[in-house]
């Protein structure tokens, strides 16, 4: 390959990456501005001066309830789906059990299932049990849609855990639950932190349950709550940016901080489908 | 204690049943039973709140002839190919990013962004790009001198097409870092006896890396077709499926029905048709593509 042909395929991919990049850029430089220069000046131009105002106006208008909610909501489903998995993983792999097969299949058909087909059902679910406009029913649904994922990612790695660890464990007379919490768990510690990192893309984006089953502000996530903002300042262009700048910024500095464990779990998580 | 205490304990059913029951029990209930339900709710006449009345396979045998539900069925299936057909695009990035390109790991990190966006975000987004005389798109082309550019989203010719650019700049990342993670793997001795046997750099990627890749691809291809059957949150934001059903698609159709419309019966049925095609079209998908022979290296 010449100096040329090389030159020319560099170009291509920088052309893709500016194609990734710069709405994005331009998002950014918009959330800065006011309707007069977003409409009037160049799209990439730098903001003639920074107005941060267009952020602390959507913050106090009721954005932070809905990122406060999105924050424990996600993280509560992490922990809730993180554990049940790691727990179902290690029944999988380590204890013997003659359904093992059978359950493993009906969690690998879970992985399949297109979530609008059970929509329905699980509104009626919820309304029959007082769960319709409660935070609970995001929290279990959310836990519940990711566990097949975060299973299969687990499960290669409990796969290749030496049988001696429980078997020295086990001779030692240490219980199982001790065995499971405070010798397994952590050494599964690096596939959790990437099951983690999926999760958190996962919940952090998730819009139709919290569109279906929430109707009150104060328990909506960001995904539904922008969507309601973004409307009432239709003709705000600054105020929307600012909205969704703040909607997407956890996880892009999450991605600055951990690009490799959210490269893998990307990666792994192409076994759904 | 010998093995044998070990296999005792090991089998325990009750640490059996606390280990898989949190799991399991979610599944079935939250998973299963929903779509099991979704196809008995297809059954009856239903507002949702009120009595359910048996009606029979009504709900389903209007669903079959049902043109709107056909017509979404159609451009769910539309966006199928175009994502399959964009796998070549992500295909040859892939080749180029692999062939020892410096800054690769993080030119592959700048693509993938757009991925760790919420859908609702990424449409809002667009939206806004495609704003008929705001939006970056026709600024563009306006400055480039086009006098009249496309209204993007309120052209039922072209709204198809304008959806599935975010979804492209969406997925991109994704598919270019599975390409890209196989064609590392490929061992450098394979390539080089192909250089020394005179072989060119595109016949060394069409003849030896592409064959050797051939179960990631057609993973793609299930994941890329499958993935769109089930394309509701960018669609739901961007359009709501208009103008006037030029954008529907089958998950949009079924929220449109059950939640806008309030009729669950027949909403389920739609639901409980989607699953079907969806496990349908996996079958189906992963038979076409099956390697029969599998390559060992």
């Amino acid at each position: 390959m010449g100096r040329i042909g090389y030159f020319l395929l560099y170009l291509a991919l920088i052309v893709v990456a500016l194609f990734q990049i710069l709405p994005l850029v331009w998002l950014f430089l918009f959330s800065l501005k006011d309707n007069n220069e977003i409409f009037a000046g160049s799209p990439f131009a730098l903001p003639s001066e920074f107005r941060w105002e267009n952020y602390e106006k959507v913050w106090n208008g009721g954005i932070g309830t809905y990122f406060f909610n999105s924050i424990w909501i996600t993280v509560l489903a992490i922990i809730l789906t993180v554990l049940f998995a790691s727990m179902a993983a290690f029944a999988l792999t380590r204890l013997k059990w003659k359904m093992s097969g059978l359950v493993l299949g009906l969690f690998m058909v879970g992985l399949m299932i297109p979530i609008h087909s059970a929509l329905i059902p699980l509104y009626s679910m919820f309304l029959s049990v007082n769960l319709i406009d409660n935070p609970i029913s995001i929290v279990i649904t959310y836990t519940a849609y990711n566990l097949p994922i975060t299973l299969m990612i687990l499960l290669g790695f409990y796969y290749t855990l030496p049988h001696e660890i429980e078997e020295a464990a086990v001779i030692d007379g240490c219980s199982i639950h001790r065995m499971f919490f405070r010798i397994i768990l952590p050494m599964t510690t690096p596939i959790l932190a990437t099951t983690v990192v999926i999760n958190m893309i996962y919940n952090w984006n998730e819009f139709v349950f919290v569109n279906t089953f929430i109707s009150s502000e104060k328990y909506k996530t960001l995904t539904v709550g922008i969507q309601n903002f973004i409307g009432q300042y239709m003709t705000d262009w600054g105020a929307i940016g600012a909205t969704l700048v703040i909607s997407v910024l956890p996880i892009i500095i999450a991605f600055i901080f951990f690009s490799n464990k959210v490269v893998e779990g990307i990666s792994s998580s192409a076994v759904k489908g | 204690m010998g093995l044998n205490g070990m296999n005792k304990v090991m089998s325990n059913k009750f640490y059996i049943a606390f280990y898989i029951a949190p799991a399991l029990l979610l599944l079935l209930i939250l998973v299963f039973i929903p779509l099991v339900l979704s196809g008995y709710y297809g059954l009856m006449d239903w507002d949702g709140i009120g009595e359910k009345t048996f009606i029979g396979l009504e709900n389903y045998i209007n669903g079959i002839q049902d043109k709107l539900f056909w017509n979404s069925a159609f451009h769910s299936f539309l966006l199928a190919i175009f994502s399959t057909l964009s796998l070549v695009i992500y295909l040859t990035v892939s080749f180029i990013l692999a062939s020892k390109i410096k800054g690769a790991d993080l030119l592959r990190k700048i693509y993938l962004i757009p991925m760790l966006l919420s859908s609702v975000a990424i449409a809002q987004l667009w939206v806004k790009i495609y704003n008929p005389s705001n939006g970056i798109l026709n600024v563009f082309l306006m400055s480039i001198g086009v006098e009249n550019p496309p209204l993007w989203l309120a052209n039922p010719s072209i709204v198809l097409f304008a959806i599935f650019v975010p979804i492209l700049w969406q997925y991109a990342g994704f598919y270019i870092l599975i390409y890209y993670a196989a064609l590392k793997n490929i061992p450098e001795s394979l390539i080089e006896a192909a250089r020394i046997d005179g072989a060119s750099a595109f016949q060394i990627a069409t003849r030896i890396k592409l064959p050797l890749i051939k179960e990631v691809v057609s993973v793609t291809i299930v994941l890329a077709i499958v993935g769109s059957l089930k394309y509701f949150d960018l669609i739901y934001v961007m359009t709501a499926g208009g103008p006037n059903g030029a954008s529907e698609v089958m998950a949009s159709y079924m929220y449109k029905l059950a939640f806008a419309n309030y009729n669950f019966g027949y909403g389920s049925a739609i639901g409980f048709l989607l699953l079907v095609i969806t496990l349908i079209v996996t079958f189906v998908i992963r038979k076409l593509t099956a390697t029969k022979d599998k390559l060992e290296y």
